[in-house]
């Protein structure tokens, strides 16, 4: 359609018909897209919170867990609550130093050399290897060996989380300037007291805010202690040795069972358990915005 | 830019300044070598950067490298405290001494180099630390806990630097919150903490404002009886304030590879450089025709 | 100056601390290698008890069959169904946030895809089996008995049906891999050049017609690329699955019947497995093991490669 410019038949409307049809349904749809996922999880959330708010007290968190066909308001989650406070503690104890010196081998000595560039790009599939996998590892690998205990369960969570800090921590010390780190070695600090002293420092802000969703990300679930910790019922104080439990774990059982008090126990426990992921990922944001200096 | 006959007009004052000041320093006899290079050559991978500098630094003196940009000063400067070993694939050929040792042997650790040629930056980079951590880093690195030896060192290097009295009431607030003279004058005061035998200086005011600038070249004049300086500045009539002796740098342009590579024109004392170049190039540079 | 005041040996503590850092970015090696050698051992004896048979449809225990090919099955259905309702949802949702919404609504946007992310896979099972599936069940009990008899909708939604089916896994499949091929796709579609996205406006462009001529030729490999991952996640999603699939090793066109899918039934049998069919549950995360590390493999090529033709664009 050609555009006229005759004076007093300039028309500056939107362009009519299906161009405009067209470009307005796309954005519904993309609002649409939005809608839909906000429907779930505002059904989820409200679910959990509807049906866990009741049972959640302090004698709920701290009770021992009952046989599954008692009643709802009897018992608690006690055990699972201290399970997956000992197991997800130990994980992240073992994978975030090894997570951060992971990344600072691969910014501060790697840089672009061959090694670095296969161990970067093999640890982001690794955050793609199905975390039951890293389970039935852990069983090979040590529960036939050892037993069950809690320690084998934090080694498959520590094993999901390692790849998660290492790309989160690498992120954090890329965005460290450069000038930094010269004005360090100018004072004739070794590479290692550069690394220690003033790029870590710098970085702390992103760095802990990145652990602190994988520990949420760990403390979720449920597929990599299946086969190592062999949930149980009873509190374990000794997280190395002896079957364990933990919050996934108990919602799991509780899901498959028809009995309803131990749904309501489970919808308890998921309600803590999203309770704790949400704190820690608010906690983590706060970081980020407060201390990440950085970051953005 | 300036035509030759305001040159003409605007130097006058420049010469009758260098004159006036390098009078004093004419009377003060030449201190011991402290870097001697010999036909230094250097290299980024492939790229010849600089091509056969020569020349001695000498100490207690302030020497400025002046030239256009890409002309290599700065490229010069970080090879005499090894800052260049951090950039993969720089390579040196020709030989730097300091104070008779050989800089670029393979025994020697550019850790104890840098301990003793200490070096500020163009654009102030403090750390994101306390002022006082700051300052104490240097000291704490080479094995210093005493606090009150610290605290010690932190009140003298504040005070050699000319910043004591504007920060000794916020030594714990972080050094970011300086302004840009504050904090490059902070940046000196963390070099001189480690008691250096030479500071290095790249273009240390360029990203300063006039009032700022002045305050460092006083800070230079100052110092200088303790340390020898070597001053890289893209500012003539600062080289002309500062220093006693000036090394002017040039960029050769090879047509056929199309690189430019940096080379050392001349060096002399500073009121020869500006009064009576002796290299057509230098006068052009210093009569302000180029660069 | 003393001499050889200038020489001292590189510092212990320096050397081992690079040893260090060495050595834990190499576990990530070690540990896939490790991961490889000692499932694939234990898995042996599966393979070496069953011969080719381990892919045959039959999965009986007490029978001593241990044919795969149900749960292959199952997780290429349910990570099928998963893919198809995700990424058209997850492209909108990024496409919404880099294009239409202004700077200021986009943190809470962001804010309930990072809200989606964090919902465990276990709570999504809970919900799912005990709200999600019951009232799925209702649906699928009348799209069900409306298509029943006709030819091809009938196969695919007729009855049998159930709450707890292939269908209900791949929608809360769905849910769970959505974030992550938003973020990533939105990191992709966000390296668009303005300079392109100003060209076509300045044609006169609609922002559909912007789209589809500078963002979506920049991003499509990108986009593939989270696409791919999506899918391996999809996969390897365990507890929610187990949960609402079924449990029911058959192999059936009906996607609203119950199935069974790699990793649900490694999850809700090697409790009580032993022996060669501890062994054959074993292999099955061998199985998915390989699938998703190759899938990962592809899926992080194809992004790297169109990150770096931007880069050097």
């Amino acid at each position: 359609m050609a555009v006229t410019t005759e004076p007093g038949n300039i028309d500056l409307r939107e362009p009519k018909g299906w161009r405009r049809t067209k470009n307005r349904t796309a954005t519904a749809l993309m609002v649409l897209s939005l809608v839909l996922v906000i429907i779930p999880l505002g059904f989820v959330l409200f679910t959990v919170i509807a049906k866990g708010a009741s049972a959640i007290n302090w004698s709920f968190l701290t009770g021992s867990i009952p046989p599954n066909v008692a009643p709802a308001d009897e018992g608690g989650i006690g055990p699972a609550v201290v399970g997956t406070i000992e197991i997800t503690a130990l994980a992240t104890v073992m994978a975030v130093p090894l997570g951060v010196l992971g990344a600072v081998y691969l910014n501060e000595y790697g840089g672009r050399n061959w090694l670095s560039a296969l161990i970067g790009f093999m640890s982001d599939v690794m955050t793609g290897v199905p975390s039951i996998i890293m389970g039935l590892f852990i069983f090979s690998i040590w529960v036939l060996h050892f037993g069950y205990s809690g320690l084998a369960g934090a080694l498959a969570l520590g094993c999901l989380m390692l790849p998660i800090v290492i790309r989160s921590t690498y992120e954090m010390l890329r965005l460290v300037p450069n000038s930094l780190r010269e004005g360090s070695y100018a004072l004739g600090a070794t590479k290692s007291r550069v690394t220690m002293t003033v790029v870590l420092p710098a970085a702390i802000g992103g760095i802990v805010s990145g652990a602190l969703l994988a520990v949420a990300r760990a403390a979720g679930e449920t597929a990599p202690l299946l086969f190592t910790i062999l949930t149980v019922t009873t509190v374990n104080r000794n997280v190395f040795s002896g079957p364990n439990t933990s919050l996934p774990s108990l919602i799991f059982v509780n899901a498959s069972s028809p009995y309803v008090g131990a749904q309501a126990r489970g919808w308890g426990a998921a309600l803590t358990l999203i309770a704790i992921a949400f704190i820690l990922m608010v906690v983590a944001r706060l970081i980020t915005a407060r201390f990440a200096r950085y970051a953005q | 830019m300036e035509t030759p006959e305001q040159n003409i007009v605007t130097n006058l004052p420049r010469l009758e300044t260098a004159i006036h000041v390098d009078a004093e320093r004419a009377e003060a006899p030449l201190g011991a070598t402290v870097f001697d290079a010999q036909s230094v050559s250097i290299w980024y991978s492939a790229f010849k950067a600089v091509t056969n500098v020569s020349l001695t630094i000498h100490e207690r003196e302030i020497t400025a490298f002046i030239g256009p940009s890409g002309c290599g000063k700065t490229t010069v400067l970080r090879t005499l405290n090894r800052m260049n070993d951090l950039i993969p694939g720089a390579r040196v050929e020709g030989d730097v001494h300091y104070r008779g040792e050989s800089l670029y042997a393979a025994s020697v650790s550019p850790i104890a180099v840098r301990r003793r040629i200490g070096m500020v930056f163009q654009k102030p980079n403090p750390f994101p630390k306390s002022i006082y951590d700051n300052v104490a880093y240097g000291p704490r690195i080479n094995g210093e806990r005493n606090k009150a030896k610290l605290d010690e060192i932190v009140e003298k290097s504040l005070r050699g630097a000319a910043l004591w009295d504007e920060v000794k009431d916020r030594l714990n607030k972080s050094g970011l919150g300086l302004s840009g003279g504050q904090a490059q004058r902070l940046c000196i005061a963390r070099t001189l903490a480690v008691e250096p035998d030479v500071v290095l200086m790249d273009e240390p005011c360029s990203a300063l404002d006039p009032i700022a600038t002045g305050a460092i070249e006083d800070l230079m004049h100052e110092i200088k009886s303790r340390y020898t300086i070597v001053i890289v500045t893209h500012n003539m009539q600062q080289a002309t304030r500062v220093s006693d002796r000036t090394a002017f740098y040039s960029v050769l342009r090879d047509e056929k590879s199309d690189t430019r590579t940096g080379v050392l024109v001349e060096y002399g004392r500073t009121e020869q450089i500006f009064n009576d170049p002796r290299d057509e190039r230098t006068k052009a540079y210093v009569t302000g025709r180029m660069g | 100056m003393p001499a050889g005041a200038l020489t001292k040996k590189r510092p212990l503590g320096d050397r081992s601390f690079q040893v260090i850092a060495l050595a834990a970015g190499l576990l990530v090696l070690v540990i896939l290698v490790l991961i490889a050698v000692s499932t694939g051992q234990q898995a042996s004896l599966w393979f070496t008890s069953q011969g080719w048979k381990i892919f045959s449809t039959t999965w009986n225990p007490a029978n001593n069959q241990f044919g795969a090919l149900a749960f292959i099955y199952g997780t290429a259905i349910t990570a099928a169904i998963a893919i198809v309702m995700a990424v058209p949802v997850s492209v909108g949702i990024a496409l919404l946030l880099t294009e239409v919404v202004p700077r200021r609504w986009a943190r809470p946007v962001v804010t309930v895809i990072d809200l989606l992310a964090v919902v465990p896979s276990v709570v999504w099972g809970l919900w799912g089996i005990l709200v999600f599936a019951p009232w799925l069940q209702r649906i699928y009990t009348s799209i069900g008995n409306g298509v029943d008899g006709i030819p091809v909708l009938g196969s695919l939604f007729g009855p049998p049906v159930s709450g707890a089916s292939f269908f209900t896994a791949g929608i809360i499949l769905a849910f769970m891999i959505t974030p992550i091929v938003t973020s990533l796709s939105r990191e992709v579609i966000a390296t668009t050049p303005t300079i392109d996205k100003e060209g076509a406006y300045a044609l006169g462009a609609t922002r559909l017609e912007m789209i589809r001529g500078t963002v979506w030729p920049h991003s499509k490999g990108g986009v593939t690329g989270a696409v791919l991952l999506g899918l391996g996640r999809a996969m390897g999603e365990t507890i929610a699955a187990a949960l609402v699939i079924g449990s029911s090793a058959t192999i059936t066109s009906h996607l609203f019947a119950p199935g069974y899918n790699m990793p649900s039934v490694i999850a809700n049998q090697f409790g009580e497995a032993s022996g060669v069919f501890r062994s054959a549950l074993m292999g099955l995360g061998v199985l998915l093991f390989a699938f998703t590390i190759i899938i990962n493999i592809v899926a992080r090529g194809i992004v790297e490669r169109s990150a770096r033709r931007q880069r050097g664009a």
